[in-house]
């Protein structure tokens, strides 16, 4: 591959990550940009705001990631950093059934009320603590130690969580930021999915906030293709 | 009217006059004498008395086992003041009722009211000192006072570099035995190999607990064990204090054995604490306070009252999800210590004058419309503020502030800026204002690796790269770490504040104030021996041969009230610890794994040592302070001896001085010390506190 420091198409996405508190939203942003893990993170109080580049072929995708705090209190807040925002990461924690329930909640407000082309990725976070993580995997080490509770601490199957997501269409990654299983693939695919006409090859603080006009023929259906055969799962 | 039931074998009665120890000493101090030091046991002294025959009754310090209770209860109205001027203050001399502005009725104040033959031990030494009036610090305090027999004076002449504490530190009877497991969690409920007798009896060994409830009983928030452990004793709590609320005469406080109860009231909400570390009533109802600011920042004042108003059995801790951190780590300062609660007052860096106000002007220069106040803050030390005119900062609001950045990793760990709605009750209960906060080690190594526009990595097709992963950063340590602060009421304001930032941090860079603020921030807290080699020079005639020799100081802590500001010395070598970060960095043990376990185990070993140490100053001061501030006490100076230490407390209108030395410090060494860092003190304040800020 040809050295990259040709220059590239570069923009920049805003991207918010919304979810029940404690599902390890800053955990999987904190794996993305410092390639870090903090065992027992405290909660984030208002929102965190970072970024982080993610090299594509044709392009260079700058990411504004707005890390908001999941409490109940903070929800209010939300509006403000999902307004103009290009894509979502909605989180929910595999071993906690009403993380998935307050997920369908986020997806629901924000097909409602963000940008009408906004990327919305679903995201099950914690698999290390799941008994696939053995399988899936591959960084050794860290995830030892807890060896035994990790049998099926699962509660949210992949199918139902993955149904759910082609119902919506939504992009769907099971992950874990301790092992850093999928992390990088969940932004790539993101930065994937934003469509090119939506990228204003904007550079600056200013430009998520500066507002992106879009029409609506712009938003795309990811798993359009596959949205007939959806298999019946719980439709709720 | 407010009450104190007393449990357990102490009562407060003014005529009780058995077997004291120090709590009922400090409860009754009031009424009876100023000040009286810990009684540690084996003294090689006669026993003393103090009484006070104007009371009602007299209280005994009778002194079998423990003793070494010297007090001074001098009551002075001449001073020297840092300047070297002299002068008579207004407060005593007012004061009708104890006049001692003239040495003559002072004199004649002590024979009858204040003494009775069995304390002349102790009053005899506030005669020479008071019949002098043009005298200084020194002069009230040395004389009669030290005489001892001459086999006493050699002893302690062979002795006289003693460090403070050395001999709890050594063992015996140590009241802060465990204390270094003070902060270790409690295993959950369910955690293999521990019964609930072990985890109770885990419980019930902390040394300072603090609860919330609502005043219909629902938990809300306790520092030690989860809810199946508490829960009874939160009922227990709960029953006592609405019983005497019903009587309309609410509980204030209570003794059981040697735990000291105090209970606060806030609207819906009680607080209560619990400590065995002889803190007393009043020190202990400001931390609950701070407690309650805690919840007010989080929820402001109408929320926190609509959520009851509507529901009395609100379950308070949804909406504070999260914030358990918070309140923990600000219960944490205070059962670790922290002289800015103790003072109420802030702790700023210390700069040159034309240095802070090169930042403040950059800072001026830089301000975003949208701005409230403005704040660069390293290590927890304020290094420049900038506000409106109408309007300043409170120290407890600034406490809250400091105690998310610096005390709990929530922000700190995330990375990245942060923009955090937050209320800060004493500016305005009512509403929220917006934190912009970013850590500069964080935010510019990020901005320098966008800058220099490379590729994290060489990309495989079809996806972007992993992350590379950085080099593990050198972590700074918390007490070097620079925060910008910006608040505004704008929640829309991020982007304004971010490019405020932004160019703050370029100007800073550019005009040298960054390295300015991260070498002086590297250089710590003046280190007292050099304070005292300063001012020897000018000083010579005054010291007293011999004293240079007989150790010095450890440790002082400086409050400047008009500033209400503080300063204080380093805590090495005496208290330093080489882990003074109050959470472990996640990250920073990380690569050392590897290293042998005893090191680090003996790390740990030492990091306890100096916690406890720490504690121990801690405790002599919150006793100080506690004693000189005792309502009706009107104290201006005292020094207390114990087997332990020996410190100095001083006040006047201008500043409150409190040190620590070795026990064997003569009280002359002492006060020339004393007197020489205050004289340091006037001299360098504008550069240890921050004078006005930069005014919009």
């Amino acid at each position: 591959m040809a050295d990259t420091n040709a220059p590239k198409p570069s923009s920049s996405v805003k991207l918010v990550l919304l979810g029940e508190a404690a599902v390890g939203k800053s955990s999987l942003v904190l794996r993305f940009v410092n390639n870090d893990f903090q065992e027992n993170k405290e909660p984030t109080i208002g929102a965190a705001f970072l970024t982080q580049k993610c090299n594509l072929p044709t392009r260079t995708i700058k990411f504004e990631i707005w890390d908001t705090a999941g409490q109940e209190r903070f929800a209010s807040l939300a509006p403000m950093y999902y307004r103009n925002a290009q894509a979502a990461l909605v989180v929910y924690d595999l071993t906690k059934p009403t993380s998935l329930i307050k997920a369908k909640h986020w997806v629901a407000e924000l097909q409602r009320q963000a940008s009408p082309g906004i990327v919305i990725a679903l995201v099950g976070n914690k698999l290390d603590l799941t008994s696939d993580s053995a399988g899936t995997a591959e960084v050794s080490g860290d995830g030892d130690d807890n060896a035994e509770d990790s049998g099926d601490a699962r509660k949210i199957s992949t199918e139902e969580a993955k149904t759910y997501a082609e119902e919506e269409g939504l992009l769907f990654f099971e992950t874990s930021a301790k092992t850093g299983h999928n992390v990088t693939e969940v932004f790539t695919a993101i930065a994937n999915a934003i469509p090119e006409t939506s990228l204003k090859s904007a550079r600056g603080p200013g430009a998520s906030h500066a507002g992106v006009s879009r029409t609506e023929e712009q938003r795309v259906n990811l798993n359009g293709p596959r949205d007939s055969h959806a298999k019946e799962g719980c439709a709720c | 009217m407010d009450r104190d039931i007393e449990a357990g074998s102490i009562d407060t009665n003014n005529n009780n006059n058995n077997n004291n120890n120090n709590n009922n000493i400090q409860k009754n101090q009031s009424n009876n004498i100023e000040a009286v030091d810990h009684v540690p046991p084996l003294p090689p002294r006669p026993s003393r008395k103090l009484s006070d025959d104007g009371a009602s009754g007299a209280l005994h310090v009778t002194a079998a086992s423990k003793p070494t209770t010297q007090v001074s209860t001098i009551d002075i109205s001449t001073l020297s003041f840092p300047d070297g001027s002299r002068g008579t203050f207004s407060t005593s001399a007012t004061s009708a009722t104890r006049s001692v502005a003239s040495p003559q009725s002072s004199a004649s104040g002590y024979t009858s009211p204040r003494t009775d033959p069995t304390a002349e031990t102790v009053s005899v030494a506030s005669y020479p000192a008071t019949l002098r009036p043009p005298g200084d610090l020194a002069d009230l305090v040395t004389g009669e006072f030290n005489r001892r027999s001459r086999a006493w004076s050699m002893l302690r002449t062979q002795s006289s570099s003693v460090q403070p504490f050395e001999a709890s530190r050594t063992g015996a009877c140590d009241t802060l035995a465990g204390f270094e497991k003070e902060f270790d969690d409690i295993p959950e409920l369910g955690d293999k190999g521990i019964t609930d007798e072990q985890r109770l009896s885990l419980w019930k060994s902390k040394m300072k607990h603090y609860m919330i409830l609502s005043s219909a009983g629902k938990p809300i928030w306790s520092r030690h064990g989860d809810t199946s452990l508490i829960n009874s004793y939160m009922g227990v709590v709960q029953t006592i204090i609405s019983f005497y609320e019903g009587a309309k005469d609410p509980l204030l406080g209570f003794t059981a054995g040697n735990a000291r109860f105090v209970i606060s009231t806030q609207g819906p909400l009680y607080f209560v604490a619990i400590s065995r570390l002889g803190e007393s009533d009043a020190q202990l109802r400001s931390q609950l306070d701070a407690l309650y600011m805690q919840i007010l920042s989080t929820l402001t004042l109408p929320t926190l009252k609509n959520i009851f108003v509507h529901r009395p059995s609100t379950d308070l801790r949804k909406p504070l999800e999260g914030t358990e951190s918070l309140l923990s780590s600000l219960a944490d300062s205070f059962t670790k210590g922290s002289p800015s609660a103790l003072l109420g007052a802030l702790e700023c860096l210390r700069l040159r004058k034309s240095h802070r106000a090169t930042i403040n002007n950059a800072f001026l220069k830089c301000r975003s419309d949208k701005l409230l106040y403005g704040l660069i803050v390293a290590g927890g030390k304020l290094v420049s503020v900038i506000r409106p005119r109408k309007h300043s900062l409170h120290p407890s609001d600034l406490q809250l502030i400091f105690n998310m950045l610096f005390e709990s990793g929530g922000i700190r760990a995330g990375g990245g800026e942060n923009w955090v709605p937050l209320c800060l009750p004493a500016f305005n209960n009512r509403g929220y204002l917006y934190m912009y906060v970013s850590f500069f080690d964080s935010v510019d190594t990020a901005a320098e690796s966008q800058e220099t526009n490379n590729p994290p990595s060489s990309s495989q097709d079809g996806g972007p790269p992993p992350p590379q992963p950085q080099p593990p950063k050198p972590i700074p340590s918390p007490d070097e770490e620079i925060a910008i602060i910006l608040i505004s009421a704008d929640k829309e304001s991020f982007f304004d504040l971010k490019s405020m930032r932004d160019k703050l941090a370029l100007q800073l860079a550019k005009n040298g104030s960054l390295a300015l603020i991260q070498s002086a921030a590297r250089q710590g807290r003046p280190r007292i021996e050099t304070i005292l080699n300063l001012n020897n020079t000018q000083l010579t005639t005054e010291s007293q041969g011999q004293g240079q020799g007989q150790g010095q100081l450890s440790h002082f802590l400086y409050k400047s009230r008009a500033n209400v500001q503080f300063c204080q010395s380093s805590l090495s070598p005496a208290f330093e610890s080489p882990l003074s970060s109050s959470s472990p960095g996640p990250s920073s043990s990380a690569p050392e794994k590897g290293s042998s376990v005893t090191t680090s185990s003996e790390r740990q070993r030492t990091a306890d040592k100096l916690l406890v140490s720490r504690r121990r100053l801690m405790t002599l001061y919150h006793h100080l302070h506690s004693s000189i501030h005792a309502k009706h006490s009107h104290l201006k100076v005292l020094h207390l001896v114990s087997e332990d230490a020996a410190s100095l407390a001083w006040i006047t209108p201008v500043f409150e001085f409190y040190c620590v030395a070795g026990p064997n410090m003569s009280r002359g060494v002492m006060t020339q010390c004393a007197n020489k860092v205050v004289q340091w003190a006037k001299r360098e304040e504008e550069r240890l506190f921050i004078i006005g800020g930069g005014v919009f």
